[in-house]
């Protein structure tokens, strides 16, 4: 059974994703108020969602998991710097299209708004995650430090949050359900909507299979490397 | 006087950095109450086997147990405070002075305040208690390292190259202090290039090269 | 914990006290990142008072990224991380001894850049007086969080360059909180939510110090 939604992972995510760019282009109608700029909103809040949510919590969780001893392993090490590789895409993915979306709208590429300004701090804390890992060369060493920061991370998710919200904020409210919980987005562009959220939430998971995929491959390229220098090293005792 | 139960056991001991295996594969016990020599040339890994057995690497791969630590699950924290370490280089805060140095660790390890003075007084550097210990010479700070220890009293001593930037007399008060540590039931493993001089320690040597021990 | 951490802090002031790093190289950078500050922003716009809360903070922001780099090198010496690490000092007591004394420096130093805004930027005294409180409570939680990410950072490539990399986003929403709080006390405005944000990040990088800083020790 797992393997065979594996194997369909791959397909179905481009089908979905080849979906949500058909009803966005040319199925759905413009919007009243935003006209054709609607359509950005297709895609928008999906990146966006997997962005902050889906690949920071996937990276937080499997952090959490290796720092506790009894589920530590090198595999949820791997899940953890990958998420984070793919976050970094998908938030900067956010920006541009979040950019284009503002152009127009607010009259500039970038305004201080709470939300872009929240993205793009996050951003740099997946940069920063990256970073860390580069400046460690000793895997147990670089996983736990890397998990730790990802912890740090996730705390900051919602101080940064709330203190850019309440500094500032430009953006429109709640795309799809009001405060009272009212749907604001009807019909086929509700459909699209949802498509798009399902569509890139597959293509985080099918980016990260292949991603960690590549991982194990590099670790036993690397394992191998460790075989041949500890036999070179015992051979300087003969 | 030496019992027969091995404060050091490691098999197949392997500890990698960067990628390169400082150890490659050592096996070494030691017993309790005996002194260890280890030699062997620069690069052969005596002061990763030392700091391996101080819980100051940690393990890649293969067994041991240190002071009853199991280096691979054991508290490495509970194992650090049962050894004393001497590197080549100075161990202390630069800026504190000699005493204070002495102070910090006998208060870390809630030791009584009294073991500083006969420490250093020991050691020959009473005089000097008060200077900042980045003002010492080397041989200076050298003794200063065996204050620490004594403050300490640790139940293995790792002492890693210790005779270096020792004069004569320092070389001779250093084997009569290994003689006394010895006498009170502890145990000591010494790096060296060469064996000890001394004719009255009796020590055990071991020779490594390549990251294992060749020749014991 | 706790008789660890005074040993720990204790042992660390006296060396900020012996060797006057502080008093001698990062006050004097504060001062003159201020005086450059103020040189940035044009003759017109130097003396007012409503730049001087974000620029006491954002130069605040880099002298703490000074002192928690000063603060871990005091443990990286050649030869002192090994002796000290077989003291088994519990890391709880060690994070919380060392961000007790960056607070404290912090707090000094904090001290003589009010001062600097109040003469160069023209920040009014009564006000930054009022907002006095919040700036404190502000310091201690970029100690905190400073002593946390100075650990990540030691031992690895380039610790002084990865440092703010790894901090500044993180004390992003400080720098928010307290330029917030210092303008609402200067000019009037709600204070509540930046309490609430400094609060809880400071009680948050207390609670992961102490849990998570053996791990890093162990690293």
């Amino acid at each position: 059974m797992i393997k065979i939604s594996q194997r369909l992972l791959g397909p179905v995510t481009l089908l979905l994703l080849v979906l949500t760019f058909w009803l966005g282009l040319w199925v759905t109608p413009p919007d009243a108020v935003q006209g054709d700029l609607v359509r950005l909103l297709y895609i928008h809040p999906p990146i966006a969602w997997v962005a902050l949510y889906v690949s920071f919590g996937t990276a937080t969780i499997a952090s959490c998991l290796y720092l506790w001893q009894r589920t530590r392993s090198d595999n949820l090490d791997r899940i953890a710097s990958c998420s984070m590789e793919i976050s970094v895409v998908f938030i900067v993915l956010t920006l541009i299209t979040g950019s284009i979306w503002g152009r127009p709208t607010w009259g500039v590429w970038w305004a201080w708004d709470a939300r872009l300004t929240s993205t793009a701090i996050l951003g740099v804390f997946a940069l920063a995650y990256l970073a860390l890992r580069r400046a460690n060369d000793d895997p147990a060493l670089r996983a736990r430090r890397s998990a730790v920061f990802a912890i740090l991370t996730a705390i900051n998710v919602p101080i940064i949050h709330f203190s850019v919200v309440w500094w500032k904020t430009l953006h429109q409210g709640a795309s799809v359900l009001t405060s009272t919980g009212q749907l604001n987005v009807h019909g086929s562009m509700l459909a699209t909507m949802l498509v798009g959220f399902v569509g890139f939430t597959l293509l985080f998971f099918w980016l990260l299979r292949e991603r960690y995929r590549l991982e194990v491959k590099r670790d036993l390229r690397v394992a191998h490397t460790v075989d041949e220098a500890l036999a070179l090293r015992r051979r300087e005792g003969v | 006087m030496p019992g027969d139960q091995a404060v050091v056991h490691l098999t197949n001991a392997v500890v990698m950095s960067q990628g390169f295996p400082l150890l490659s594969g050592a096996d070494l016990e030691v017993e309790r109450g005996c002194l260890v020599v280890v030699t062997g040339a620069n690069g052969a890994g005596k002061t990763s086997l030392l700091r391996l057995l101080g819980g100051l690497d940690t393990l890649t791969s293969g067994a041991g147990s240190v002071a009853g630590v199991d280096l691979i699950d054991g508290d490495l924290r509970l194992l650090r405070r049962r050894v004393g370490w001497l590197g080549h280089e100075g161990s202390f805060y630069g800026d504190l002075s000699v005493r204070e140095n002495l102070v910090f660790a006998a208060k870390a390890l809630e030791r009584p305040l009294d073991d500083v003075e006969d420490a250093l007084t020991r050691v020959g550097l009473a005089h000097r208690a008060d200077t900042t210990t980045k003002q010492l010479s080397a041989g200076q700070r050298r003794r200063l390292g065996l204050a620490w220890l004594l403050v300490r009293r640790p139940e293995l001593w790792l002492l890693d190259e210790p005779y270096a930037s020792l004069d004569d007399a320092g070389r001779e008060y250093f084997d009569h202090l290994l003689g006394d540590v010895l006498a009170a039931g502890a145990t000591v493993v010494v790096s060296a290039h060469d064996p000890l001089r001394s004719g009255d320690l009796s020590p055990r040597t071991v020779h490594m090269a390549g990251g294992r021990v060749v020749a014991s | 914990m706790t008789r660890v951490a005074w040993l720990v802090a204790a042992k660390d002031l006296r060396i900020e006290a012996r060797s006057r790093v502080l008093l001698w190289q990062v006050l004097p950078f504060g001062v003159i990142a201020l005086l450059l500050s103020g040189l940035a922003l044009g003759p017109t716009q130097a003396g007012r008072s409503s730049a001087g809360p974000g620029l006491f903070y954002l130069v605040t922001l880099f002298v703490t990224l000074l002192m928690i780099n000063r603060s871990q090198a005091l443990e990286n010496a050649a030869g002192t991380k090994a002796s000290v690490a077989t003291l088994g000092l519990d890391p709880a007591g060690v994070f919380l001894g060392k961000a007790l004394a960056l607070t404290i420096e912090l707090w000094v130093t904090g001290v003589v850049l009010l001062a600097g805004s109040v003469l160069l930027l023209h920040t009014a005294l009564i006000g930054t007086v009022h907002a006095l409180p919040s700036i404190l409570v502000t310091l201690a939680t970029l100690a905190a969080a400073g002593t946390l990410y100075g650990a990540l950072t030691q031992g690895g490539d380039g610790p002084a360059t990865l440092l703010p990399v790894l901090t500044l986003p993180a004390f992003a929403p400080l720098l928010i909180a307290g330029e917030r709080s210092f303008s609402a006390a200067l000019h009037g405005g709600a204070l509540w939510e930046w309490w609430v944000i400094v609060v809880v990040a400071l009680v948050a990088y207390t609670a992961v110090g102490i849990l998570l800083y053996g791990v890093l020790e162990e690293s």
